[in-house]
């Protein structure tokens, strides 16, 4: 089998297999997603990408605080929407190739760069990177914004939306996003687009995660609002010691042979 | 709600959107396999349709939008159709989905409408009979799998109360104080639920109106199947009132600075 | 991604899915049966405020789930026939009676069946608490405590075990409480659902409980809840309240 050509990336040798399978009634195991609200906005001095923290498994709550906005490098980040595993690792390989590449050329690396880099990846695996994605962050040619499709095409927009929020998010720039806002107006903006999926959008929810870009360093505001904490409960479920019903008991003694020799020197102070 | 009229009436199934990747949830096909199935009668599907109608609650009633569109699948077929629809003294119907199924419902009111007259009972058709019977038709029709392919809003003012309500192809029904049917449902309805919920007592008429244009507008700008071109409906304490055709202003300004979809710069 | 294999020809699908969780426990001379207010399709909300739970007599409370249009006109043709009953006979039908009732009503569409989860609580004649519930085509069953709809699978495992105490041995020399008061139930019952909203896209919004009290229990374990309202006109015979709280939007 060594011999025969094999071409590099994913096998697809079984998806006729599956698709079979799957109409018999036996789907593939459903991989989490990140249900999502996530957005980016220019503004005067650089960018703020925004994103809710709820991930999802079909109407399951697989975690309620969730990060979806990732490192790329220190002034470069990026939102992922879609499939959790395939956000989380097609942004760590880029950050990592950001990092070579910064290395071997010697400068800052360029947002056009990442973006170039994740289109080029997602549209060699033809969608089955399930990868939406904002990308965000300043650089020597100034802030940029892009969002990129899980097909691997971009969009290069003062204001973007991607996930299952997105429409909810994106009405609230189309209502109220102005050219040149203030870091303050821009930051309340994109709490209320996040904030507009969280409670339109079943797929969002719990918590508001921002993070501002300026040519001056990189601000994560990690749970920025927490608008949806848990209520305490009525009562307190702890169990009685001995709730557990058993079969049967042995006890055993781990300590098989203890022999304790006194060292030379005073006893330590343990009061 | 989904707003393709072609995908309605179809559960969503997560089986198929393996990675939920969709901006919106298709739902499609996850009937059982029937061997019979090319002997069963086959459904219609929406041909002109509608898109939005959007609605709200204010202080004095209920005030209501739809623009003036019907179109031939991506087509803009006709541009000076009117989507609301008022019937007896304190009601307006909005619809979106298939036009020529809204012309079959709004002769069915207007049969009502001519026996009601006619009976000179002292009783007139309120906001909330007119939904009841709406709903009806809407469920037995589609509990004969022939559905009337529409998302219909009831608003209404009577006896001193506001009155709105949902209803679709599928008999499914509901009231809130602000409701969107089509793309409206994803993309209106956050505005308009920021907008009004907790304020329905103390929002004019002149705030509600402001409120349902800037929403026509964003739907403008982002759904393919609308026009710059709508009509208000109020409905008060002092009767129905639709208006002329209205023009929506926008502004395409922010295109200027864009350079290309990547890495161009020029 | 939408079967590649096959042609796709459109049909109309007369079904949604609505949402939302419904449950009912029965105590010794009370039962408490709730549902969430969310209704929603999809990932949308339609409306934060959409009952599912429905009082049909003084003594019966019907809890309904799935599909929402279904589940109305279920609701409607049942209190219909009540109706008729009270106009020959006199008096509302009691509770078995109307388990009876909605099980020949969902078989008689067994194929095209209403898409509804129904639970039924209330009072029997007898003067004990008892919840009936049902499958969409009209098995049935007389239980202490159910759960239905979207977290079903989350809520019910957490009933059998805080409510029949499966998985807890009581201790020595003691057995578990075959009834449990109100308060507790009540409070059971509230952390259901907050635990089913953090957990539940489909489940938030709102939560409403109604309680039925069999005749002649006085209201203890309900004069220190917050909000709560009668429905019942008279205080002879079996009365009912209803308790709304907040769950989260989101």
């Amino acid at each position: 089998m060594d011999n025969v050509y094999r071409s590099s990336g994913f096998d697809f040798s079984n998806s006729i297999r599956n698709h079979s399978l799957a109409e018999k009634g036996l789907p593939l195991p459903k991989a989490t997603s990140t249900g999502t609200t996530i957005v980016g906005c220019v503004f005067k001095d650089g960018i703020i990408l925004g994103a809710d923290t709820r991930a999802t498994e079909g109407p399951i709550v697989a975690d309620k605080n969730c990060e979806k906005i990732h490192y790329i490098t220190e002034s470069i980040r990026c939102c992922g929407a879609g499939t959790a595993a395939d956000t989380e690792f097609v942004t760590a390989t880029i950050s990592s190739n950001m990092d070579l590449h910064a290395l071997s050329t010697g400068r800052k690396p360029r947002v056009v760069t990442a973006m170039t880099m994740l289109k080029r990846h997602l549209y060699r695996h033809q969608g089955q990177v399930g990868a939406a994605l904002v990308l965000g962050g300043v650089d020597v040619t100034g802030p940029q914004l892009f969002t990129i499709h899980p097909h691997g095409s971009t969009d290069k927009l003062p204001y973007v939306t991607m996930g299952s929020g997105s429409l909810a998010a994106m009405a609230i720039f189309e209502s109220s996003w102005q050219p040149n806002m203030t870091r303050e107006h821009a930051l309340q903006l994109v709490t209320t687009a996040i904030s507009a999926g969280i409670f339109n959008d079943l797929g969002s929810g719990s918590n508001v995660d921002a993070c501002i870009i300026t040519a001056t360093g990189t601000e994560m505001l990690r749970n920025f609002v927490k608008p949806n904490e848990r209520v305490e409960k009525e009562r307190k479920y702890t169990f009685r010691r001995g709730a557990t019903a058993w079969k049967s008991e042995s006890i055993r003694k781990l300590i098989v042979n203890e022999q304790v020799t006194p060292v030379a020197g005073e006893a330590m102070d343990v009061s | 709600m989904d707003h393709f009229p072609a995908n309605w009436g179809r559960p969503r199934n997560d089986a198929i959107d393996l990675y939920a990747t969709h901006l919106l949830h298709p739902r499609p096909n996850n009937r059982a396999k029937d061997a019979f199935a090319d002997s069963v009668q086959r459904t219609q599907q929406p041909i002109v349709t509608g898109t939005s109608v959007l609605a709200i609650k204010f202080k004095d009633g209920i005030m209501m939008a739809a623009d003036n569109l019907a179109s031939y699948g991506s087509l803009a077929r006709f541009k000076d159709v009117q989507r609301l629809q008022a019937f007896g003294d304190y009601t307006v119907i909005g619809a979106s989905g298939d036009m020529s199924d809204f012309q079959f419902i709004q002769r069915l009111l207007d049969d009502i409408a001519v026996a009601e007259i006619a009976a000179q009972d002292g009783h007139d058709l309120g906001p909330v009979e007119i939904h009841e019977y709406m709903s009806q038709v809407m469920y037995g029709r589609r509990s004969k799998l022939d559905p009337l392919w529409n998302s219909l809003i009831i608003g209404g003012f009577k006896d001193g109360k506001r009155f709105l309500s949902y209803v679709d192809l599928l008999g499914t029904t509901y009231t809130a104080s602000t409701i969107a049917t089509g793309y409206g449902g994803y993309i209106a309805q956050p505005l308009l639920r920021k907008a009004v919920e907790g304020y329905e007592d103390v929002l004019t008429a002149e705030q509600a109106r402001k409120i349902l244009e800037d929403s026509m507008r964003v739907l403008f700008y982002r759904d393919a199947r609308s026009l710059n071109k709508y009509q208000l409906a109020t409905i008060t304490a002092a009767g129905v009132q639709i208006s002329d055709s209205l023009h929506l202003e926008t502004s395409w300004d922010f295109a200027e600075g864009i350079r290309g979809y990547g890495a161009q710069t020029q | 991604m939408d079967s590649i294999a096959h042609p796709t020809q459109r049909q109309f699908n007369p079904y949604s899915d609505n949402g939302g969780t419904i449950l009912a426990i029965a105590g010794a001379d009370f039962t408490v049966i709730a549902g969430d207010t969310r209704q929603s399709e999809g990932y949308s909300i339609q409306t934060r405020y959409a009952p599912k739970v429905f009082p049909l007599t003084d003594r019966a409370v019907l809890a309904v789930n799935g599909f929402a249009a279904d589940g109305n006109m279920f609701v409607k043709k049942v209190k219909q026939r009540l109706e008729w009953y009270r106009h020959a006979h006199s008096k509302d039908m009691p509770l078995r009676a109307i388990a009876r009732l909605i099980q020949t009503m969902l078989y008689a569409r067994r194929f095209f069946p209403f898409y509804v989860y129904n639970i039924l609580g209330g009072i029997e004649e007898d003067g004990t608490g008892a919840v009936y519930s049902f499958d969409p085509v009209g098995s049935y069953e007389r239980e202490a405590c159910r759960a239905a709809g979207a977290a079903q699978s989350l809520v019910q495992p957490f009933l059998d075990n805080q409510i029949y105490f499966n998985n807890q041995q009581p201790a020595p020399g003691t057995s578990h409480p075959v009834h449990l008061p109100l308060p507790t139930i009540l409070s059971i019952v509230i952390d259901s659902f907050t635990g089913a909203t953090e957990r539940h896209i489909e489940v938030g919004d709102g939560l409403e409980m109604y309680v039925v009290l069999a005749k002649g229990r006085g209201v203890q374990g309900l004069e220190d809840v917050r909000g709560v309202q009668e429905l019942s006109v008279t205080e002879e015979g079996e009365r009912i309240f209803v308790i709304r709280r907040d769950l989260k939007k989101d």
